[in-house]
């Protein structure tokens, strides 16, 4: 009686434990969303979205920030996307399962998932700017900088690498969910594999593709250190192209955090824009979970 | 009319009929021109992905190798590509120069610490040995441009020599008349602060993903998932700013503390940014786990939890090691919590209130500051080299040790 | 019997080591009515797929022996695999339309043979639904989704996707086993009614629908053909034991 008592209890007690574990990790995600919310509250209006900063940061809006973000995970999924959705379509449609290279490239994009992004920054340095900046740079303008150093091209490529897992694999589980009966009946129609998949496979894993889409602008528009010093700037009075260097979100915080002249005065400013940037990779967070559920309660049907 | 119409139709049907006519020849192979060309694109483009992955590695590498080159002297084109891009990343460097005065008003002013102090007159002090010191931003705002490009210009193999050996130390003074580029400071910190987080976020992320996937009813384990998968979501700078105005403030009042931002404040927001990573391929281990292995136990007598713990725990062991690893590598690579909640000083510091400096956040913070070309820009990539190859061991290891073993207790292979 | 259509020739079929098909020599008339019958995990199914090369899908199947469609081995080297589908149609056990229209699906075929003329791909998917007995139930709602269709019709919608290709041979792989016995009743119908102009291979594990239907009936038992004859002599006075033991339903 005792004894079973005891172990009771002792049930009872580890399943506490492990609720409570989980319960804390809750506790905190609502406290930082609730903290940067209320702490941003105050700054959300219209005119903190569409307009520049004034008094050195430290008053007016974020829109060159907004717009940054916006031309970079735009530029950012015309790169990754095809490019990620191609080789997912080479995984689920033309590689077999066990072959060495199949595994191989698996192997190179959990690699890519997992390398930091501050290297991702070094390769785009090293590699876009260096390299292929330098390099076009004095076959077109016989020298003279453009394409050498930090832009929007360079840091958009960068993000671009850095995004590419997660549209692989997004577009790959949407592209396994689209029933082999189907392949099946267009082969056997006569249809060519490229036929099939082009107007079979790719129509039916269209939501998988917006998902790995979203997912991936998510991760864009929130990470900086890619872009440190592959693009981002602390302050521009004009809105950038392709060949400038931009403000970004992510690094407006940054900056604003530790870099400038008044931290204090700028606060609001600072809780704004972080509850801005949440705010939207929590949305498109959010729309990427009903579209994935989605996916798969049709897969389950 | 009519007349039209059954012309029409007449056409038609002959159309129809050809269709219906015409024979297949099967004998002879066709060459597609379309599908020839998808598959090879599609396979070009596949394999690209390898290609990036080494390419990650051979440019970085490339551009740290100069260091290693200790017997020849810089060449005079190196020298004045040096000049052209310093100009240009004048004006960076001026940006943000402010930082000094900045840094000092984030911290309350009445808890500024040495860390604060030497940091504006790093230059001066670097002979002081076993003072903190903070690196990088220190280009200080006046006089940085030409300083460092004397320097750099004078970077040669005798410069190459003493700077390898200088990463053996713990001084860590990349920017001075006589730069230092002692690394052990930085691994340290790196390691201290991994340590940290993994302390927090590895129990907490295990037993919460042993509560969704053991003792959770099916309407918890919908909640408690997806929620705790909305925090991978979370940017970096996002949880890096909560800890820097938040977390901060609120752990110092509660351990009293005289830095504000340590490497405890930095370990605790990383282990936020780990969490998810660790519980769901935790919580992907554990629902791994045979429904029979559950069911065996349950029938033998034995409890939910006795279950949990003796039976599901050791058979997803191999699985929770990935899970760990990975998240080691998450927080060995992050670079935006670091350079906002760590206090940023390269310091041999074992106290875990004091402030610390990580690799990846010594690149982040002096990566846009230095001259492309430089010793100094050469280490920092060499940084990034050993950051690479460190999360790549991580990952293989994770990759094919682990799910081999994983696969052989589940299945008994 | 009338002129071979289909002949093979010694044939066996491996799934990686395992053997799944032994030595099957059968011929197939033109224009007539061939069941395969046999329990499950006979083969008869595998050997069906293996007349249009849809087994060349799965990752270690391998075949010897030959398999001749109008005389030519459709495994010989430069074989054509694409026409070859095209010229042997295959309708599977569930029905699988593509999520698009009920039009879209019948032309999916012709258009991607290169048939682009709007009236004459009019003509071809409507005389397919008319030969698949399901053009007075849709031809008002011809732009609806063929997801909303019932089973029996999506399936006679698929025979007319498979008929809209113009296939000599129509590979059918237990089309009805899913379906009501209305439906089936009016696939067997529509069955009887191809074999007019099209060589039809139906694969069965419902042997009153193997007499009903059929001209021929072949017996599959453990990857080997066991007997092949006339139905009506296979059912009433088969040769060999393990058939009569079968379609008495000893067993299977």
């Amino acid at each position: 009686m005792i004894n079973s008592f005891r172990k009771n209890f002792k049930g009872v007690a580890i399943e506490g434990i492990t609720l409570f574990s989980a319960l804390l990790i809750i506790t905190i995600i609502i406290v930082m969303i609730t903290v940067i919310f209320i702490g941003g509250k105050s700054q959300l209006s219209w005119e903190f979205l569409t307009s520049f900063p004034t008094e050195g940061m430290t008053k007016g809006g974020i829109f060159p920030a907004i717009y940054g973000t916006a031309l970079l995970v735009i530029i950012m999924s015309i790169a990754a996307v095809p490019f990620g959705t191609i080789t997912a379509i080479y995984l689920t449609e033309y590689a077999k399962e066990s072959s060495f290279i199949a595994k191989t490239i698996r192997f190179a994009v959990r690699t890519l998932a997992v390398i930091p992004s501050i290297i991702y920054g070094l390769f785009g340095l090293g590699f876009f700017i260096k390299f292929v900046g330098t390099h076009v740079d004095s076959a077109l303008y016989g020298g003279t900088l453009h394409w050498g150093q930090p832009n929007l091209l360079w840091a958009s490529l960068t993000m671009a690498l850095l995004t590419l897992p997660v549209v692989i694999v997004s577009v790959e589980e949407a592209l396994k969910t689209v029933p082999q009966e189907l392949r099946a009946a267009s082969l056997a129609l006569g249809a060519t594999k490229w036929q099939t998949i082009r107007k079979v496979v790719l129509p039916e894993s269209v939501s998988g593709i917006m998902t790995g889409t979203i997912l991936a602008v998510s991760r864009g528009a929130g990470e900086v250190a890619p872009i440190l010093f592959t693009g981002a700037a602390y302050y521009l009075a004009t809105l950038p192209g392709l060949g400038d260097q931009f403000m970004v979100l992510g690094y407006h915080i940054y900056v604003l955090t530790t870099q400038s002249a008044n931290v204090d005065q700028s606060l609001p400013i600072q809780f704004g824009t972080t509850c801005v940037l949440l705010m939207l990779t929590f949305v498109l967070n959010m729309s990427a979970v009903i579209l994935r559920y989605r996916i798969r309660k049709k897969k389950n049907n | 009319m009519t007349k039209k119409e059954k012309t029409g139709k007449k056409k038609k049907l002959s159309g129809l009929e050809k269709w219906q006519s015409e024979r297949i020849d099967i004998t002879q192979k066709r060459f597609r021109v379309g599908d020839y060309l998808a598959e090879k694109v599609i396979k070009g483009v596949a394999y690209l992905s390898i290609a990036i992955v080494f390419l990650i590695f051979v440019f970085v590498f490339r551009e740290s190798l100069p260091i290693f080159n200790t017997s020849k002297p810089a060449t005079e084109t190196a020298v004045v590509g040096k000049q052209d891009s310093q100009e240009t990343y004048g004006a960076v460097t001026d940006n943000t120069s402010t930082t000094q005065e900045s840094y000092g008003s984030v911290a309350d002013s009445s808890s500024k610490t040495n860390v604060q102090e030497t940091y504006g007159e790093v230059t001066d002090q670097t002979a002081s040995q076993e003072q903190n010191i903070l690196a990088g931003d220190s280009a200080s705002s006046k006089n940085s441009s030409s300083d460092t490009y004397t320097v750099s210009a004078g970077s040669g193999s005798d410069d190459n020599r003493t700077a390898l050996k200088s990463m053996a130390t713990k001084e860590w003074v990349p920017v001075s008349a006589n730069p230092r580029y002692g690394l052990l400071a930085l691994i340290l910190g790196t390691i201290k602060i991994t340590f940290i987080s993994l302390l927090f976020a590895a129990p907490l992320s295990i037993l919460a993903a042993i509560y969704v996937s053991v003792f959770a009813n099916k309407r918890m384990k919908e909640i408690i998932k997806p929620t705790i998968e909305l925090l991978a979501g979370f940017p970096s700078v996002v949880i890096g700013f909560f800890a820097l105005m938040v977390l901060a403030t609120f752990l110092q009042s509660v351990f009293h503390y005289e830095t504000r931002l340590n490497s405890f404040v930095g370990g605790i927001a990383m282990g936020i940014a780990a969490i998810p990573i660790i519980f769901t391929i935790t919580e992907d281990a554990l629902t791994a786990v045979p429904k029979s292995f559950y069911e065996a136990s349950l029938a033998l007598g034995a409890s939910k939890w006795q279950t949990a713990f003796f039976v599901i725990l050791p058979a997803a062991t191999p699985g929770i090691f990935a899970a760990i690893l990975l998240g080691i590598g998450r927080v060995f690579g992050e670079t935006m919590i670091a350079l906002m909640a760590t206090g940023n000083a390269a310091q041999m510091d074992l106290n875990p209130f004091a402030s610390v400096r990580t690799l990846a956040a010594t690149i982040g913070a002096e990566m846009a500051e230095v001259v492309f070309g430089d010793t100094h820009y050469n280490v920092l990539f060499l940084i990034g080299s050993l950051l690479f190859i460190f999360t790549f061991v991580i990952n293989a290891v994770a990759e094919f040790y682990v799910k081999g073993k994983l696969m052989k207790r589940i299945q008994g292979k | 019997m009338s002129e071979n259509k289909i002949h093979t020739e010694n044939m066996f079929l491996y799934y990686s080591e395992k053997m799944a098909l032994n030595n099957i020599s059968i011929t197939i008339p033109e224009k007539k009515v061939t069941a395969f019958i046999g329990p499950s995990g006979c083969g008869k199914s595998t050997f069906l797929r293996s007349l249009n090369r849809m087994n060349d899908l799965i990752d270690g199947v391998r075949i010897d022996g030959k398999v001749m469609i109008d005389g030519v081995n459709i495994y010989d080297k430069n074989i054509d695999v694409v026409n070859l589908r095209k010229k042997v149609g295959m309708v599977f056990q569930k029905s699988n339309p593509f999520a698009k229209s009920i039009y879209e699906n019948v032309a999916y075929g012709p258009k991607i043979n290169g048939v682009n003329d709007k009236s004459h791909l009019d003509e071809i998917v409507e005389t397919a639904l008319k030969n698949a007995a399901i053009w007075e139930e849709v031809k008002d709602r011809l732009g609806d989704s063929a997801l909303g269709l019932s089973g029996g019709q999506q399936q006679r919608l698929c025979i007319a996707r498979t008929l809209a290709v113009n296939p000599e041979i129509v590979l059918m792989d237990e089309p009805a086993s899913a379906l009501d016995p209305l439906s089936t009743a009016k696939i067997e119908e529509l069955i009887v009614q191809l074999k007019e102009k099209y060589t039809i291979v139906i694969v069965t594990h419902n042997m009153q629908q193997a007499a009903r239907i059929s001209d021929n009936t072949a017996f599959f038992y453990l990857g080997e053909l066991i007997e092949h004859d006339k139905t009506k002599k296979i059912f009433t006075n088969p040769e060999k034991k393990q058939t009569e033991d079968y379609i008495t339903g000893r067993f299977g």
